[in-house]
């Protein structure tokens, strides 16, 4: 079985701070990580690999700036067999369609994959988008929310967890599924993993490498404009309530609660 | 009259139907169209897909539309993207309309990326604000990333249509109009219908019945918890509220509560009417996924802990205290007549 498994790199969250004067949230940007979602992803494709050792490949496609190769590195010290870098400066700018269209026409190139397994979404632009979109480009059938996954005859079977429930459906191949945190346990990379990867060659593809016209990419080639981007102040003015005004403070939020007809 | 509502620019919702029955969305997001249609002038439709409609689709036009395609088969008695994606471009690309809007639920978040890539224009996630721009007429698009800390603008400047995912409850519910309209049953290609994805099934659960992201009101637990059993305090206050419970992420990886309980970056983003957060202390994580909620109220005993600068109310003191007081008065207040 051959499975591409989609990966970003994505700022590392830890950064993530509060500005104590304006109140807003700031990213200082320096580490920058595999989407934590992406790395369950890829946990099923390598269980997958356990399950059926013979003939099971995992190619792990990323589509960023040059230092996208370590959060494919990253990868393959986990297990996966091959890391493609999909990289050009006219991919600068792209949108989740533009982006579907890169990563469409390397699943083509690189291909064929019988599964292509991606993150339910990204903890930078929390789209979500870019899965379904590169379904429909390809024309495969695809499933999302995905929290349980078996192999079925010549397809897979799958838990969608949703609202009110869970939903079942099978996919034949080729098909794609976009997954969930509960799905699995990533395991961390290993000793020998991490030398591997050290070593590995992560060949990079270009615009004109994947056939793409620079009109499909990047800027050019994305339908949505970031126009504008705020940064709102978090802090509220706080009632507070200390040591013996606490009776008074329960009174204050009972009251609230019957104002907002939650009570 | 007909020739001149064709030169109208139309705007669509993609509706949805839960067994039946019309999603809340539906009016909430007719409402949106209409006051975004007014000021371009324009038309409302909204299509609901579903295998047999419990509820006359006429009572969409006092929300706000003037059309409502209704489109009833079989297959659709359990949600299946591909048929969706494949009515929906049919319709859309023979009604070319100009804004489609659909609620940032987990099938609008399934469809709508699908269908725009079917229909090679944008799509924008998850938005919580929609407006018309004067000059250019475009559909301003703002939506929260980073759990709300980062607000984006975005336009869709030549590619049609200009198409938005809504996250449920918003916007407010639209006032009751007079307004009339037609209910059309628009013909379907049997062949999109089938479908390569096969559904075996639907399990009602806890994990989606008791999503926290459709509460109005959420009680979370932190680490100031103590033990797993702290949460008992908390489903108490939560059932008297009617509402769900809430986790920081500590206690979640400890496995006193699920994952699908957590509210953060890497967990939910909730927008309730109120959020009750205790014995948390308010890491900017955990403020990713709670901090769009309309009142919040903290328990905490430290008065520096973070928590209490986005917090409307704060009761600085011993959470085991203060919550079964809490929850003793808000019995007595339902006794009240
Ligand atoms: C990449 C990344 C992603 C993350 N994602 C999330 C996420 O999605 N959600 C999330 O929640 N966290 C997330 N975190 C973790 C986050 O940074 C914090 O570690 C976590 O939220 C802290 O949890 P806490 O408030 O329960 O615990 P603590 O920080 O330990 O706070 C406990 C609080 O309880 C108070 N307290 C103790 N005893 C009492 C008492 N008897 N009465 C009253 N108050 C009391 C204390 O004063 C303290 O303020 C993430 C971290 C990283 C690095
Ligand atoms: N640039 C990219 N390269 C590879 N995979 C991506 C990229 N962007 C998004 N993905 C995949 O699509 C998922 C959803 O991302 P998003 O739509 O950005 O929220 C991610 O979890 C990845 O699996």
């Amino acid at each position: 079985m051959k499975i591409a498994v989609l990966i970003k790199q994505v700022p590392d969250t830890d950064d993530v701070r509060m500005d104590a004067e304006k109140g807003t949230m700031v990213r200082e940007g320096k580490g920058a990580i595999v989407n934590p979602l992406d790395l369950n992803a890829l946990q099923a494709a390598l269980d997958l690999k356990e399950l059926l050792p013979e003939g099971t490949e995992v190619a792990v496609l990323s589509m960023g700036p040059p230092r996208a190769h370590e959060a494919l590195r990253e990868c393959l010290s986990m297990g996966a067999d091959r890391g493609i870098l999909l990289t050009d400066r006219l991919f600068a700018g792209s949108d989740t369609w533009a982006t579907g269209k890169v990563l469409a026409a390397a699943i083509e190139k690189e291909g064929p994959f019988d599964l292509i397994l991606a993150g339910e979404k990204a903890t930078d632009g929390e789209t979500g988008q870019v899965g379904p979109e590169v379904a429909a480009l390809l024309d495969i059938p695809f499933s999302t929310y995905v929290s349980g996954l078996t192999l079925a005859g010549g397809g897979v079977e799958v838990r969608r967890t949703v609202e009110g429930g869970v939903q079942r459906q099978r996919l034949p191949f080729p098909c794609l599924l976009t997954v969930l945190h509960a799905l699995n346990d990533p395991t961390m990379p290993t000793l020998r993993g991490k030398k591997r990867a050290r070593r590995a060659e992560i060949p990079s593809l270009g615009g004109a490498d994947l056939g793409l016209s620079p009109h499909e990419t990047g800027l050019e080639g994305s339908a949505t404009r970031v126009v504008k981007i705020g940064y709102p102040t978090l802090a509220r003015n706080t009632e507070m309530y200390g040591e013996g005004r606490l009776d008074e403070g329960i009174e204050r939020l009972v009251a609230i609660l019957r104002e907002r007809a939650v009570l | 009259m007909a020739d001149k509502r064709r030169s109208k620019e139309k705007f669509f919702v993609v509706g949805e139907v839960r067994r039946g029955r019309l999603a809340p969305l539906c009016r909430e997001l007719a409402g949106k169209a209409r006051q975004l249609a007014d000021s371009a002038g324009g038309e409302v439709t909204v299509i609901l897909l579903s295998d047999r409609l419990a509820e006359d689709p006429e009572t969409l036009f006092s929300s706000g539309a003037d059309r409502v395609m209704v489109v009833e088969h079989p297959s659709l008695a359990l949600y299946n993207q591909e048929i969706e994606t494949n009515v929906l471009a049919f319709l859309l690309k023979k009604e070319n309309p100009a804004v489609v809007l659909a609620g940032a639920t987990t099938s609008g978040r399934t469809t709508l990326p699908a269908l725009a890539a079917r229909l090679e224009t944008g799509l924008t996630a998850d938005c919580t604000g929609l407006e018309m721009e004067e000059e250019t007429g475009q559909l301003l698009q703002t939506r929260p990333a980073i759990g709300g800390n980062v607000m984006a603008t975005i336009r869709t400047p030549s590619h049609r249509p200009q198409m938005a995912t809504v996250r449920p409850r918003t916007f407010p519910l639209p006032p009751a109009s007079e307004r009339q309209g037609e209910v059309l049953f628009p013909w379907i290609p049997p062949s999109l219908f089938e479908s390569r994805v096969e559904n075996l099934g639907f399990e009602e659960g806890d994990e989606g019945g008791g999503n926290i992201q459709d509460m109005d009101v959420v009680v979370s637990g932190g680490k100031g918890l103590k033990r797993p059993d702290g949460f008992g305090m908390l489903r108490e206050l939560a059932a008297l509220l009617g509402g769900g419970v809430g986790a920081s992420r500590p206690v979640v990886d400890a496995k006193w509560i699920d994952y699908p309980h957590q509210v953060g970056l890497s967990g939910k983003v909730v927008a309730p009417k109120v959020y009750i957060a205790a014995g948390i202390s308010g890491s900017v994580q955990h403020m990713a996924g709670m901090q769009t909620a309309e009142f919040v109220a903290a328990i905490n005993r430290d008065p520096e802990a973070p928590i209490f600068r986005v917090a409307d109310l704060g009761l600085c003191g011993d959470l085991f205290e203060i919550l079964p007081r809490l929850i003793e008065r808000i019995r007595e207040e339902k006794r009240k007549p």
